[in-house]
This record gives C-alpha cells, structure tokens and sequence, in this order.
C-alpha cells in the first residue's frame, strides 16, 4: 500500500514537471516563431522613420542628381519595369513550354530525369552566376563579334569595333551582341527565373484532375487540344500565381544586373530595347554606398519604400488571384 | 466547353478520322498530325532550354576561368593556397591571387547565418507544424514568407542602417564594464550574417515544416498512446523521423547563403582576409564579383577575369551542397510515399 502510494507520488511529481518543461517549450517555440515578425517589424519601422520623409514627388520625376534634395529615381523606376515587362514576355512561353511538356508529353526515360534533376539544381545556382552567364552569352557574345575573332574574320562581317554588328531584320534594328541593353537584362533575369517558373507552372499543372482529360481524349481531342483548351486554362490561375511572385524576386534582384553592366547613373528615358539603363535596387545600392547621409540613409531609404511598395503590391495580387480563382476539384 | 460543343456533332458525323472538316480548325488529319509534333517539338525545346542554360553556365564560367589561369601572372596552385587577395597589389604575383580569404568570407557569413537560421527555423518549424492550431498556421506562415521575399539590397541597407549600429553600442558597453577593447569595424561580417539568417529563415522553416508535415499520423498516436507528452512526441518521433528533410533543408539554405550576394556587399566590407573574428570587415566571393563590377574595369583585364574564377568556385561549392541536399531530398520522399 505504501508502496503503491510512493509510486504514485512519485509518478505526479513526474509528471508535473513534464507539463512544465512542455509549457516552457511551447514558450521557446512561440519566441522563435515570433522572432522573424519581430525582424520584419524592426526593419519597416527603421525604413519608414529614416526614409518616409524623403518620400517626395521629386522621386520619381527626377534622375539622380548631386543635391541629395533633388535627387530621384525615375530612370530606375522606368528601367525596373521594362525589365519586368521583358521577363514576363520570355518567361512566360518558355517557362509554361517546359512545364507542360515535362507533366503531359515527356516518356519516363534517362532524358526526362536529367531535365528535371537539372531543372532543381537551376534553381539553387547563386544568382551572381546568371549574370556571369549573361554577361559572357549575351552581352558579348562570347567575343565573336569584336574585329579580330575568327568568325568576323572568315565571314568578313562589317563589325563596328564598339557596338558590334548591327543588321536590320523586317526594319527592326538588331545588334550582335547584345551589350549593355535592356534586352541583356531581360534575357539575364529569365533564365534566373525560369526554374521557378518550370516548377510553379508544374505545380498547377498537376493540380489539374486527370479526369478532365481523360474526358477531353474520350471526345477524340488530340493531346494538344486537350492542354491547349482544357489543362491550361484550369491550370491559368496557379501559373499566374507562381509567375508574379516570380517576377517580384527578379524585381528585386541587383546582383546580376550590376555584373551585366547596367549603369548606376542614366540620366535619359530608354527608347529601344538596345539603352543603357539601370534598376531600382541598383539605384539604391548605389546611394548605400555614397557617403554622404542624405543618400546612404534617407534617399536609399526613401527608394526602398518605393521598391518595397511596387513589391508588396505585385504579391498582395498574386495572393488575391490565388484565393479568387482557386478551384478546389 | 467550347470546344467540346464544336468536337460533339463532328465526331457523330464522322466514321473515318481521315475525313476533312473532324476537327474544329479544319485542318486534315494528317496536317494535324504534323502540327502536333511540331508543338510538341517546341515544348520540348523549352524543357531542354534548362539543359542549354547549364551548359552555357558551364562554359561561359570555366570558359573564362581558364583564361584566366593560362595567364603568367597567375596559376591554379597559388590560387588554392595562398592566403592572400590583392588583386590590385603591385607587383602582380601568384601570391595575390589565393581565393582563400573569400572562401572564408563566404563560409564564416554562411555558418553564422545558419546558426542563426537554423535553430530559429527548425523551432518555428515545430511550432507550425506541431503545436500552432490551423487558424494561426494560416496567418503566421504567409507573414514569415514575405521574409523571403523582400529583396537583399533591402536586408543590406536594414544591417548597416540597424543592426551594426546595435552591436557597435553593445560592444562599447560591453568595453565600459568589463574594460575590455574590443574593436567593431563599421563593415563586419556579424551584421551581414544576423540579417542574411533572417533571410534564410523562411527557407529553413517552410522545407523543416514540409518534412514534418508528411511524417504519417500513425506514428505520432502510436507514441501518444504510450503514454508520451506532446514535447515527446515533437523532439523524439516527428523531428528524427522528418530528419532527413530538415537536414535538407539546412543544406539549401546554407547554399542560399553562400550565393547571396547584396547583403554582404553593403554590409560585411570589402577587405578579404583570413580571420575567425566575425566583428572584423571581410569579404566574399560574391562581395567581391560586385565590387568588381560596380567599378570600371577594362574588359580583358585580370581583375575583370578573376571574378570568373572565383564565379566557378563559388558555382562548384554551391553545386555541390545543392546536389547532396536534392539527393537527400529524394531518398526522403521514397520513404514516405
């Protein structure tokens, strides 16, 4: 009796103690969960006390300037949404392509998982890397087009030693290589995302039941009539998704673009898809790096707020998409 | 369906496919056999654009990197040695272009993000996946994710503009109390790692919560019905059994890490140097491609073909981390599907 006594005894104190080192657990985990919002907060609070107000209309109608006061960004503002407009336009064919030729064509063989082990390990690749890439590939053409490489010299192309060789197909102006030009930036930052476009792409696609095509196929429809007028457009809203947030990472992504050669000061609207330009998050890097206050702590600040904006916009629309047009099956 | 209300009346009238006028474009059936291997041949193109992509990254960067290492001025073995970079250093000697101080660069701002990133997501993780009633889950886990997407110029301004100013004054008091010196640089490797784990933490937690998520139901009744608590079940079945994923996950995000480029260009300087001191200005390989850039370097000079060496090892390290992480990734999924 006494014994059964002390093991109960026992046995409460036990387990009294595992309750409170599970309460203190729960405490621990909600902490950690919370640190990262905590973060966040810090970091919207710090932007908005030392940027808010610099937050002025000379933002966005001037180019950067000596005078801090006077100082804008509007040539970044317009060179980030050409750019975006650019990715979009690749992105988009080439990213779907892929995607619905990996879920409804591609055989199960070597190839196909080639491509998709390929396609994951794409994504990882650093982004610096991209533009390493796009500066070799696209801006100078691997140097085939400067006056002494073998290619010029056999085919005897009249090359301009600075902007290479420039043609003009159905009276569109075209330049080899592609060189400091907004197109460099936009093929450069398609290939960064391509990857999660594939995947995200991949992901709606699958999400569409194998019932609605096998209906569509008892109909006789071909295989691309099935994907063209039955998958795709079940699977339209997801892509869209996945797309935008895509693009917003391309949106804010500096690193590339500045080993790419776009220019920190551009004090001109481009006009063709060959100007120079340069991009939001270059043009803030570049007043970070200033040292002067006025530029590295409220004028960057101020540019974040904007970039941050344009952002938060780009994402609350993706999630609004998501949530208007999700079909659950 | 409109389609389908323009296939129905075709396919009754019709007993061969090889009829005109079957299909709603009008095309005969032949025609639209070419036309379907002509799309066909174009989607597969866009899947073999990855492939393409790899093999210019490939050569584009070895291409160059080679290049660089044919020149007198360097050569591979100094490269991987020496401990010093001073790719502006006179006279130019073999000596100046040891990429070791960049690797440690890039290694310590990579461990100490992880330190940061990795308990702080692996909690949070368990938190979610465990503990968080459905509602919470649905408000906290979008809230966190916006962490991953707010860009790292962003994060750099944030640890210059917030956090070195913290550690500066915590290291002056420190310094008033305890008399000690200790000295922090202005552009330090701590301040650039607190935020880079801050940007990898959604990483961490969201592949962390995946794995556990996916641990079957099963297992964690089981072990209720021995008798074990809540804080039981989470550390001793569904974190050893989700371990591979997360363990995954640490990779990826030490990967992502090792590659991320803005932050440590604002905010951990640009003084490549062999040192254990995180409070110290150091560089990256990424740091210094930046730098690199940002100026004007003639094309064909050996500054501007050294980022291509160092771009090939920073590729080779995070390629390697990414191919265990996916291996690790797949072998998991077997287990549990």
């Amino acid at each position: 009796m006494a014994g059964q006594q002390l093991i109960n005894g026992n046995f409460e104190r036990f387990l009294r103690r595992k309750r409170l080192i599970g309460r203190i657990f729960w405490v621990l985990l909600l902490i950690s969960t919370l640190a990262g919002l905590i973060m966040l907060a810090a970091l919207l609070i710090d932007l908005a006390l030392e940027g808010a107000s610099w937050l002025t209309p000379t933002l966005f109608t001037n180019y950067h300037s000596r005078h801090p006061e006077q100082a804008g960004m509007k040539s970044a503002i317009v060179g980030s949404l050409i750019i975006l407009a650019l990715t979009a336009l690749f992105s988009f064919p080439l990213g779907v392509g892929a995607a619905v030729y990996l879920e409804e064509y591609a055989p199960k063989n070597r190839l196909t998982e080639f491509i998709n082990i390929n396609i994951s390990n794409l994504g990882g690749v650093p982004s610096v890397v991209y533009g390493m890439l796009g500066l070799t590939v696209f801006s100078r053409g691997f140097g085939l087009f400067k006056p002494n490489s073998w290619l010029v010299q056999a085919l005897n192309l009249p090359v301009d030693p600075r902007n290479g060789l420039i043609f003009s197909v159905l009276g569109l102006e075209m330049r080899l290589p592609l060189g400091n030009s907004l197109l460099t930036g936009g093929l450069a930052m398609t290939l960064l995302i391509l990857p999660t476009v594939i995947m995200a792409s991949r992901e709606a696609i699958r999400a569409v039941p194998n019932s609605i095509r096998e209906a569509a196929f008892g109909l006789g429809a071909t295989r691309w009539q099935v994907v063209s007028r039955q998958v795709l457009p079940a699977a339209f809203p997801g892509i869209l998704t996945g797309m935008i947030l895509a693009l917003s990472r391309a949106m804010g992504e500096a690193a590339p673009l500045i080993i790419l050669g776009a220019f920190t000061y551009v004090p001109f609207l481009p006009r063709t898809i060959w100007d120079q330009f340069t991009v939001m998050p270059i043009q803030i890097y570049n007043w970070i790096t200033l040292p002067q206050p006025e530029y590295r702590v409220h004028l960057s600040g101020a540019g974040i707020l904007v970039l941050v904006a344009v952002l938060l916009s780009m994402n609350a629309l993706a999630i609004y998409l998501r949530n208007r047009f999700e079909k659950r099956w | 369906m409109a389609g389908l209300s323009r296939l129905l009346p075709a396919s009754r009238a019709v007993s061969s496919p090889d009829q005109k006028g079957v299909f709603s474009t009008g095309l005969s059936w032949r025609l639209r056999r070419i036309y379907e291997q002509i799309i066909k041949a174009s989607l597969f193109l866009c899947g073999l654009l990855s492939v393409l992509t790899t093999i210019g990254i490939i050569v584009s960067l070895f291409g160059e990197a080679i290049g660089f290492f044919l020149r007198p001025e360097v050569d591979l073995y100094h490269f991987l040695t020496s401990t010093m970079w001073r790719p502006l250093g006179r006279p130019v000697s073999p000596d100046n272009f040891g990429i070791m101080p960049l690797v440690n660069g890039t290694l310590m701002v990579a461990v100490l993000s992880g330190a940061i990133a990795v308990p702080l997501g692996l909690l949070s993780a368990i938190f979610l996946s465990e503990y968080a009633p459905e509602r919470l889950r649905s408000v906290l886990k979008p809230v966190l994710e916006i962490l991953a997407g707010v860009p790292s110029v962003v994060y750099g301004y944030f640890a210059i503009s917030f956090i070195t100013p913290i550690i500066r004054n915590l290291a002056d008091w420190v310094n008033s109390i305890a008399g000690t010196a200790i000295q922090v640089d202005f552009f330090n490797a701590l301040s650039a790692s607190i935020v880079m784990g801050v940007m990898i933490l959604p990483l961490v937690s969201s592949i962390s919560e995946d794995a556990m998520r996916s641990v079957p139901q099963a297992l964690r009744e089981g072990a209720y019905a021995l008798g074990a608590t809540k804080l039981e079940v989470a550390l001793r079945v569904v974190v050893p059994a989700a371990l591979s994923g997360i363990l995954a996950g640490f990779i990826l995000a030490f990967s992502r890490a090792a590659g991320e480029t803005m932050i440590v260009a604002v905010a951990a300087g640009s003084t490549p140097r062999v040192t254990l001191n995180p409070l110290s200005s150091i560089q990256t390989m990424t740091g210094f491609i930046v730098q690199v850039s940002f100026g004007d370097t003639p094309m064909g000079s050996i500054n501007s073909q050294s980022i291509y060496a160092v771009g090939a090892t920073l590729f080779i390290m995070t390629f390697i981390m990414n191919v265990i992480s996916n291996y690790i990734m797949r072998r998991f999924r077997e287990v549990y599907e």
